[in-house]
């Protein structure tokens, strides 16, 4: 495409084509009768439910608590994996006292815990927060850990050389260099984020995304159920934009993730 | 006075115990052959190494060493891979600690303790910061020194000297492999540096690249007249460039030669040539002995 405009019209765009399709896809599949909208609500039919819960604001109250709780649960478990993946990559102390410890609680998935979370806290908010927290630590962590380790020790030593000071050392040659891992972990902390804070909601909880996805299934709202799904993928693909947006400013040197 | 320059020299560190040594050693005037043009106040740093011992895990790289290094000349050293001339290089540097043995280093005459010129090495990579622009790479050889926007114009006046003060706004992943290196030396440069130690900074440029940067450092040593210590395998990038060419061989210096041909050097000038055929002939003769 010679035009420019066009070329960034379809670049754009192509992403949707897929997504589109499917929609229009399973529309007509409704229409004609292929599947029971009993089962399957036509694209239409859960538009018109979100239009519905919309106007009610109960879609808003929902999609709020929740995304507070997302976010909430993501600051404490990111943040503390951070700290102690970078404590981690530049104390060998640190890394010798937490490491093993880590890695053993690590491979419990943390989504068995929903019980035990349960006898804790029962079904308030603490119990989505620590799960969340919970299952978004390890990926920055090991991320973070992952990236400190993988700074080009020759540029280290040029630092040395140069006379850097242990502070400068680490802004200017090591966090830039655990950058790209930080956020690979970041993204994969995103994704688990979601995850962990839907299953929470649908197991225990008295609002939120999930509760509502509930609640409509007692009342066998099925386009309620399938809104609350798509409101997922949404959220998801908006974090994920989000980050890679964070990327593309904080990574520009870095040929793999120059814009096109 | 070919053959004197093939006269194998001991620079003796302490002249008056080494007496013994006297009649071989000549002083070597500040710099050979390029006196003409450098005339700012003498800033090179003097070496002297003595005795020095190198240990990794008990095998023995630096065996016994002894070296004087006058200030503001041109060194090189050469030898076979594994013969220590890196390790003798980072010691020198203070990058490694030494096993056994001193290293002095002397700054010129008339400079404080923290006035003192600094040493500075170049790579055989160029180690650029690839998150940094190339000016503020050039600038991180001006740590703590200056403010944010001297350090800024210093560094821009140091790319100007090697030639890329149009590439200062650019990221280093987007410069070709010996733009990189040029970028890396006016880095070790811009700080003023009293010895400058090249750890085979040119061995991973092509053939032209290489000859470029030779004469571009020969150039700049001549302006500047820090003292410059060379690691390398390529026998006639010594011969190019060097006041003195030191071969190492199992953690000693086997062979201390002067060059004296006059700068600035042909190439395929037949003096040097002999010269490299002789060191060659040696290190040669080192590995079928």
């Amino acid at each position: 495409m010679a035009h420019p405009f066009l070329d960034q019209a379809s670049r754009r765009l192509t992403p949707w084509l897929l997504p589109v399709a499917l929609l229009a896809g399973w529309q007509a599949a409704v229409t004609a009768g292929l599947v029971s909208n009993r089962f399957m609500p036509a694209p239409l039919d859960v538009a018109r439910a979100g239009i519905a819960a919309a106007s009610t604001g109960e879609l808003w109250t929902n999609l709020g608590v929740s995304a507070l709780r997302a976010l909430a649960g993501f600051a404490i478990g990111g943040g503390i994996g951070f700290t102690l993946g970078l404590a981690n990559g530049l104390s060998r102390v640190s890394e010798r006292l937490t490491d093993t410890s880590v890695q053993m609680i690590r491979n419990i998935p943390h989504l068995s815990l929903i019980p035990l979370v349960i006898l804790w806290f029962g079904i308030g908010e603490e119990a989505k927060l620590f799960l969340v927290a919970l299952g978004v630590f390890f990926p920055i962590y090991a991320n973070t850990l992952h990236g400190i380790r993988s700074v080009d020790p020759g540029l280290v030593e040029m630092g040395r050389v140069y006379g850097m000071s242990r502070f400068e050392l680490f802004r200017r040659v090591v966090l830039p260099g655990a950058l790209p891992s930080i956020f690979v972990g970041l993204r994969y902390g995103l994704g688990i984020m979601w995850l962990t804070l839907i299953v929470a909601e649908t197991i225990s909880a008295s609002s939120g995304l999930g509760y509502m996805a509930m609640q409509a299934r007692e009342f066998m709202l099925v386009d309620v159920v399938v809104l609350a799904i798509l409101i997922y993928a949404l959220l998801g693909k908006l974090a994920d934009a989000l980050t890679r947006q964070l990327e593309r400013v904080t990574l520009s040197w870095n040929p793999a993730y120059r814009t096109a | 006075m070919l053959l004197d320059a093939l006269r194998p020299e001991y620079f003796g560190l302490d002249r008056a115990r080494h007496a013994e040594a006297d009649d071989r050693t000549e002083t070597v005037p500040d710099r050979i052959g390029s006196g003409a043009s450098s005339k700012d106040s003498p800033r090179g740093i003097a070496v002297t190494v003595r005795d020095l011992r190198k240990d990794f895990d008990g095998h023995s790289v630096i065996d016994g060493l002894d070296l004087h290094i006058p200030a503001g000349q041109f060194t090189a050293v050469v030898g076979r891979s594994g013969c220590g001339k890196s390790t003798l290089l980072r010691l020198i540097l203070g990058l490694e600690t030494p096993s056994g043995g001193r290293i002095g280093l002397e700054a010129p005459a008339g400079t404080s303790r923290r006035s003192a010129p600094p040493k500075r090495i170049m790579f055989q990579d160029p180690r650029l910061l690839p998150w940094a622009r190339v000016v503020d790479n050039v600038a991180v050889g001006l740590t703590g020194l200056g403010s944010k926007g001297e350090r800024r114009e210093r560094a821009l006046a140091a790319l100007a000297e090697v030639g890329l003060a149009d590439k200062a706004g650019q990221w280093p992943a987007t410069l070709s492999g010996g733009q990189r290196q040029r970028v890396a030396l006016a880095r070790a440069l811009v700080s003023g540096p009293g010895l400058l130690a090249l750890d085979e900074p040119l061995g991973a440029l092509d053939a032209l690249t290489r000859i470029g940067m030779q004469g571009l450092i020969e150039r700049i040593w001549q302006q500047q007249g820090f003292t410059a210590l060379l690691v390398t395998h390529d026998v006639a990038e010594a011969v190019a460039l060097a006041d003195r060419i030191l071969v190492i061989d199992a953690g000693r210096i086997a062979l201390d030669l002067r060059v004296d041909v006059p700068r600035p050097r042909r190439r395929g000038d037949p003096d040097l040539a002999a010269l490299e055929g002789r060191i060659l002939e040696h290190l040669l003769g080192e590995q079928t002995a």
